[in-house]
């Protein structure tokens, strides 16, 4: 049984945003995945999962404010057949309970699907202990685990769908607030380690995922405007990493630029430079991201800013590096 | 023969075993002190649990999980016991690309369902399975072994709080109260006194035994009350190193290595015992 995905739907996913689409679209997946559980540490509103909560009172559990033991109950629970979801704010579903990440799910292979919800700078005004910029290069030195950063609503419910289906463990880090772009308006092919291209381009390839995907065809439309055609793809899945799209792309472009609301150590620019490092000819990558600091809080959109991680960045870096 | 007889004899060969395999370890060193500590009630459950197939995919059978998992080499002696391994198998211990490492790694022919060895992880994997062995309407029980000092880690009583309030009185922990942990006494290390009181204050059943006394072991596992709503929770006093004179209460044996005159000296003390 396919999800039942319509125009209408996506727009209301987009107006919710991620997190309470990711809540929203269990009370369907719990139809095709009957193990399903999910389990939480006391952000069920947080995440959007008031309603299955309540509803499906059999397939949730609340571990409290203690997430080495949620991950380690979901590992239990996952040993004995079930399909266990675990999910709590990014900083706490990934680098509280790193270890038992590493001994769990990756070690052990017991599988679990982590949904890290508002990671990145979206939590600004709360501070730097709540944003996250550090998970994706924390989980990708884990072996055996999926990271995928989903670029809109829609793509976050292709994403736990998916990762529910799959035999390994992932992690899902959901960035992006409500009234979240559309990047996809109508039903596609996702598949795990697989980009998708969406804007095709010449000689520059814009490398992005999670929320600044929509950035990344925002500067791409403004540059052909000034007959620069660049590519955008999304690299929704950091790991494993789609070399065959890396390594293809290299032979033909002159520019690669990376862009994602994570330091730039560790996350997805340095996935990309680990392949290009291998090939004997390729082209220039620029990394933009987050340039290994903490700067003062603010609202996600100041943050964005203040870190570069936007249209106008991307645009000028792009003509910057043509005209060298 | 009776079943305390059987299961002391089942205690002595673990212990043999344990060293054995201390031994063939040489200068890479093993952890015999909470090994041999933890093995009486090893013995028991190894005795009395309905344990796994050898393809290791019963449903219908108890769960074991050595949260300590650096006393693996009692485990690892319970399983040559009852037929899971064999003698090349013990020899391996500890060699390049063997499956029986200084940790459990989880090896679901070999009965072992979980990799542990990282403290305080055990209980909340028990806390998952206890869950799951209720939903499925499956009347076994799952049983962890803690170290005292494992008990200094904050996620064993974030497990702890959880089985409380998921009444999971299918979960029976037993803390292996031997009053040492790798680097000297509990006491000098992190004070962790009144431990009963502790888990009892977590809304646990509790009860403190002497973890070498057969009658008193098999009294607290044949009365565990399944109505309970509560879990169950084991204070055994123990003593580090028991059955070898020069090994108890030395925790220079925490982690060593045993040479030919200490294994052949503990041999022939445990042969004595066997007698």
């Amino acid at each position: 049984m396919p999800l039942n995905i319509d125009e209408k739907k996506i727009k209301l996913w987009s107006t919710i945003g991620p997190r309470a689409s990711f809540g929203m679209s269990a009370l369907d997946l719990i139809k095709i995945f009957p193990k399903l559980m999910i389990l939480t540490c006391d952000v069920s509103t947080s995440a959007g999962l008031d309603r299955f909560r309540k509803l499906h009172t059999n397939n949730y559990l609340d571990l409290g404010i203690a997430e080495q033991n949620l991950i380690g109950v979901a590992a239990g629970m996952a040993s004995e057949g079930y399909n266990v979801v675990t999910t709590t704010f990014a900083p706490f579903q990934v680098i509280r309970c790193c270890e038992q990440i590493k001994v769990n799910a990756g070690y052990m292979k017991q599988k679990i699907s982590m949904v890290g919800i508002a990671s990145g700078l979206v939590l600004g005004n709360l501070g730097f202990t709540h944003c996250c910029i550090e998970d994706i290069g924390i989980m990708r030195s884990i072996p055996n685990i999926n990271i995928i950063s989903p670029a809109d609503s829609l793509e976050t419910i292709k994403a736990f769908e998916a990762v529910l289906k799959s035999e390994r463990s992932s992690y899902i880090r959901i960035t992006g607030a409500q009234n979240n772009p559309i990047v996809y308006d109508q039903d596609y092919k996702f598949e795990i380690g697989k980009a998708l291209k969406l804007v095709e381009g010449e000689e520059v390839v814009i490398f992005s995922n999670g929320s600044l995907v929509s950035e990344a065809i925002n500067a791409s439309k403004e540059l052909k405007k000034e007959k620069i055609n660049v590519s955008v793809i999304n690299m929704h899945t950091v790991k494993p990493i789609d070399r065959e799209t890396i390594i293809r792309e290299a032979k033909n472009s002159k520019l690669f630029i990376s862009i994602e609301e994570h330091n730039i150590i560790g996350g997805l620019g340095s996935a990309i430079a680990d392949v290009l490092s291998e090939l004997d000819h390729h082209p220039k990558l620029i990394k933009l991201g987050i340039s290994d600091t903490y700067s003062k809080g603010g609202s996600y959109d100041f943050l964005k800013k203040k870190h570069g991680l936007d249209k106008e960045t991307i645009v000028n870096t792009v003509k910057k590096n043509l005209n060298e | 023969m009776s079943d305390k007889k059987k299961s002391l004899n089942f205690s002595n060969k673990i212990r043999k075993n344990i060293l054995k395999m201390g031994f063939f370890a040489g200068s890479k060193s093993a952890h015999l002190g909470g090994a041999l500590s933890i093995s009486d009630i090893i013995s028991y459950l190894f005795s009395n649990m309905t344990f796994t197939s050898k393809e290791g995919d019963e449903e219908n059978r108890d769960r074991f999980i050595l949260s300590k998992g650096h006393s693996c080499l009692a485990y690892y002696s319970a399983l040559f016991e009852i037929g899971f391994l064999n003698d090349n198998d013990l020899k391996s211990f500890e060699q390049d690309d063997s499956d029986l490492l200084g940790h459990p790694v989880a090896n679901k022919k070999i009965g072992i369902d979980f990799s542990t060895g990282s403290l305080g992880m055990g209980l909340s994997l028990g806390v998952g399975v206890a869950i799951s062995l209720k939903k499925k309407k499956i009347n076994k029980k799952v049983f962890v072994i803690l170290g005292d000092g494992e008990c200094n880690e904050g996620s064993v009583w974030e497990a702890a709080m959880a089985a409380s309030k998921f009444n999971l009185e299918n979960l029976v922990v037993i803390v292996d109260k031997n009053n040492f942990q790798q680097t000297g006494t509990t006491l000098d290390i992190m004070p962790n006194e009144k431990l009963e009181a502790k888990w009892k204050s977590f809304g646990w059943n509790t009860q403190s035994i002497d973890g070498h006394d057969y009658d008193q072991i098999e009294n607290y596992f044949t009365k565990i009350d399944l109505n309970s709503k509560a879990p169950n929770a084991l204070i055994a006093n123990t003593i580090k190193g028991k059955g070898v004179s020069f090994i108890e209460n030395d925790n220079n044996w925490h982690h060593a290595v045993l040479t030919k005159k200490n294994y052949e000296d503990a041999l022939m003390e445990l042969e004595k015992d066997a007698s």
